[in-house]
């Protein structure tokens, strides 16, 4: 279907210094990455973070306004019709016919990329049965529920088989049963080669699914790195404590060799450790007992995606219920 | 990729075909306009002409069966100028992304929506014709077997050309358009003087003269031309007008309507590529 990349194209996706305004309000910010061919990599960031107007130049409905892009090793700019035929998408928002039935949704799409038909009956039934949707085949879109919907969608993306598949946001509202089977029906597709991009403000979904990860927050990319080498950032582990003189604790543990560094919380503070924090505690616990100083709470744990996010982005991404969160969240008046 | 539109086209007919009601009224519309317009104005005006001296062989026709075309042309531009809405929910609600981001040429989005189009005028073209000439219109009166069905293809050639005009202006707009009541206005607001200034339901020599110049270049009477020169023939009396239409002024009238429809392709085409939809 698609022609071969152009020379010196780079088969993943490549870009550089990307912006885009809507007025005067920049909602990506010069952001540069590079998606290898056959990875799975991932946007994680809060609401407005500028994840789906990157997703919407990349797939060529948004026109490129400054710096550059190419995916599947062509130029979104010079060959959009190229890069057209070389992806498939999953939009955020629902974008279905509310009066055509589920098999005609999907009919539709193989359709419209050139499958043939043999082609789209294998998939079809195939992807029905992955979405549990067999039984609702000659429903309208209507009548279904927001999960079916969310399904039918995603079946709908993963009809073809494109060089590149980008899926913004594609467990929105799923129940936690259909985020895993699909995590591993797209693994089996990245398996069979399709590089895929997708953004999530799920931390689970990014760490499980993606090869490598950008925290991206106003229209910025803070930080990229694999799963493990971003939680590595904030050292081997997290220890919380709680102490009847938390100023003066800091104060003295800040010296300690292990230390990397210190977060203020509201009752106590973090400190992220570059050992084994087994092995620190007992030094950390006599240093404080040496200066008369109580601890009432200690608890020891590793950094996870949700303490990377907020290390990095000084902000939550979700509402969760109190002491869920992770370590390194900030509370109203913590710092 | 070269059949792109015929998707465009499947999905369009199943929409068209699902809507039972909507697809009953835009039948019965024509016919209502027929049977109670076309009856009650006929049965003044035929005894109004009942006086005139009808030229000696001349063909004289009643008024039925002159405003029939008129209803054929009035049926297909609503048809055709409404065509288009179904991009306007697509971008809002519907498949619009998904077809752009897809590797389909956005040429076939026009091309199929009007292809559509053409097809459902079609399909009421012939079923007006049928109740007209059922309730008394006199087409193909005369006329031989091969005459009728020259008559029927060259009536569906000018109905196919002039709807793909207004269907793709119908698209244009549509694809500009944030809300379907801003289209529904801009409708209403063409239809009005697309439809009375021109040869529909009367004959248009009396006009002052600008929107009798008007008149003559409005597409709507370059088609009832057509129509008329198909079902009644080159020469009649009708209101105590004698018209004739050579071949050439037929041609001439074909041809501003490929004009027409070129005119509005670009325009679509245009209005297209400068689509965002996000
Ligand atoms: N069409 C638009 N016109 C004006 N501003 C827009 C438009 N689309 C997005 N924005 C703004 O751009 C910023 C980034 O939006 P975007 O949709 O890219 O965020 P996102 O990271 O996908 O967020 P979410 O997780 O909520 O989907 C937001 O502040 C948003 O208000
Ligand atoms: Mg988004």
């Amino acid at each position: 279907m698609a022609g071969i990349p152009a020379p010196g194209g780079h088969p993943g996706i490549e870009v550089k210094n990307l912006e885009h305004s809507y007025g005067d309000f920049k909602a990506v910010d010069g952001i540069s990455f590079s998606v290898k061919e056959g990875e799975i990599f991932s946007f994680l960031g809060p609401n407005g973070a500028g994840k789906s107007t990157a997703i919407n130049i990349l797939i060529t409905l948004l026109s490129l306004q400054k710096g550059e892009a190419s995916v599947a090793g062509f130029d979104v700019t010079k060959d959009p019709q190229k890069v057209r035929e070389s992806i498939g998408v999953v939009f955020q928002d629902i974008t279905l016919d509310r009066d055509m039935t589920v098999w005609e949704i999907l009919e539709f799409h193989g359709r419209l990329y050139n499958m043939s038909r043999e082609e789209r009956k294998k998939r079809i039934d195939e992807l029905l049965r992955l979405v549990q949707l067999e039984a609702k085949k000659d429903e309208r879109t209507k009548n279904l529920s927001g999960g079916m919907k969310r399904r039918l969608e995603i079946a709908r993306g993963l009809m073809t088989r494109p060089k590149v598949l980008f899926l913004d946001e594609p467990t929105l509202g799923l129940d936690p049963q259909t985020r895993m089977r699909m995590w591993d029906y797209i693994k089996g597709v990245n398996n069979e080669g399709t590089t895929i991009f997708l953004t999530t403000h799920y931390m689970d979904e990014a760490d499980r699914l993606s090869d490598r990860i950008s925290i991206i927050d106003h229209g910025k990319i803070i930080i990229t790195g694999t799963s493990y080498g971003l939680k590595n950032t904030l050292g081997q582990d997290l220890i919380y404590l709680e102490t009847s003189d938390n100023e003066a604790a800091i104060r003295i543990l800040q010296g300690l060799y292990s230390v990397r560094d210190i977060k203020s919380k509201t009752k106590g503070f973090v400190l992220m450790v570059n050992e084994d924090g087994t092995k620190v505690l007992p030094a950390i616990i006599d240093a404080l007992r040496d200066r008369r100083i109580e601890l009432s709470t200690i608890n020891l744990k590793k950094p996870s995606m949700d303490d990377v996010f907020v290390f990095y982005t000084g902000k939550e991404l979700r509402d969760e219920p109190e002491g869920k969160t992770g370590y390194l969240t900030l509370r109203p008046g913590g710092h | 990729m070269t059949y792109g539109f015929a998707t465009i086209y499947w999905r369009d007919m199943i929409r068209f075909v699902r809507f039972k009601t909507l697809l009953f009224s835009s039948l019965l519309q024509p016919a209502l306009w027929l049977a109670f317009f076309g009856i009650a104005m006929s049965s003044s005006f035929d005894r109004l002409m009942a006086g005139v001296p009808v030229p000696p062989g001349v063909h004289a026709v009643g008024y039925l069966t002159f405003m029939a075309a008129g209803i054929i042309a009035m049926t297909t531009l609503f048809t055709s100028l409404f065509g288009g809405i179904v991009i306007l929910f697509d971008k809002n609600w519907g498949l619009m992304r998904e077809i752009l981001a897809s590797p389909m040429n956005r040429n076939h989005i026009i091309f199929g929506i009007a292809l559509s189009g053409v097809t459902k005028s079609f399909i009421q073209v012939i079923i007006i014709m049928a109740f007209g000439i059922l309730i008394g219109a006199a087409f193909f009166a005369g006329f031989g077997a091969m005459q009728v069905v020259l008559g029927v293809l060259g009536i569906l050639a000018f109905v196919g050309i002039f709807a793909l005009g207004f269907l793709f202006l119908s698209a244009g707009i549509a694809v500009s358009m944030e809300s379907p009541e801003g289209l529904q206005g801009i409708i209403t607001l063409l239809t009005m003087p697309i439809f009375f200034a021109s040869n529909a339901l009367y004959p248009v020599d009396s006009f002052p003269e600008f929107l009798k110049v008007l008149s003559i270049y409005n597409p709507m009477t370059l088609m009832i031309n057509g129509i008329r020169y198909f079902a009644i023939g080159p020469d009649f009396l009708a209101l105590g007008k004698h018209y004739v239409y050579t071949t050439s002024d037929i041609a001439l009238s074909f041809f501003g309507l490929i004009c027409f429809a070129a005119i509005t392709f670009w325009f679509a085409w245009w209005r297209f590529k400068k689509a965002v939809v996000t």
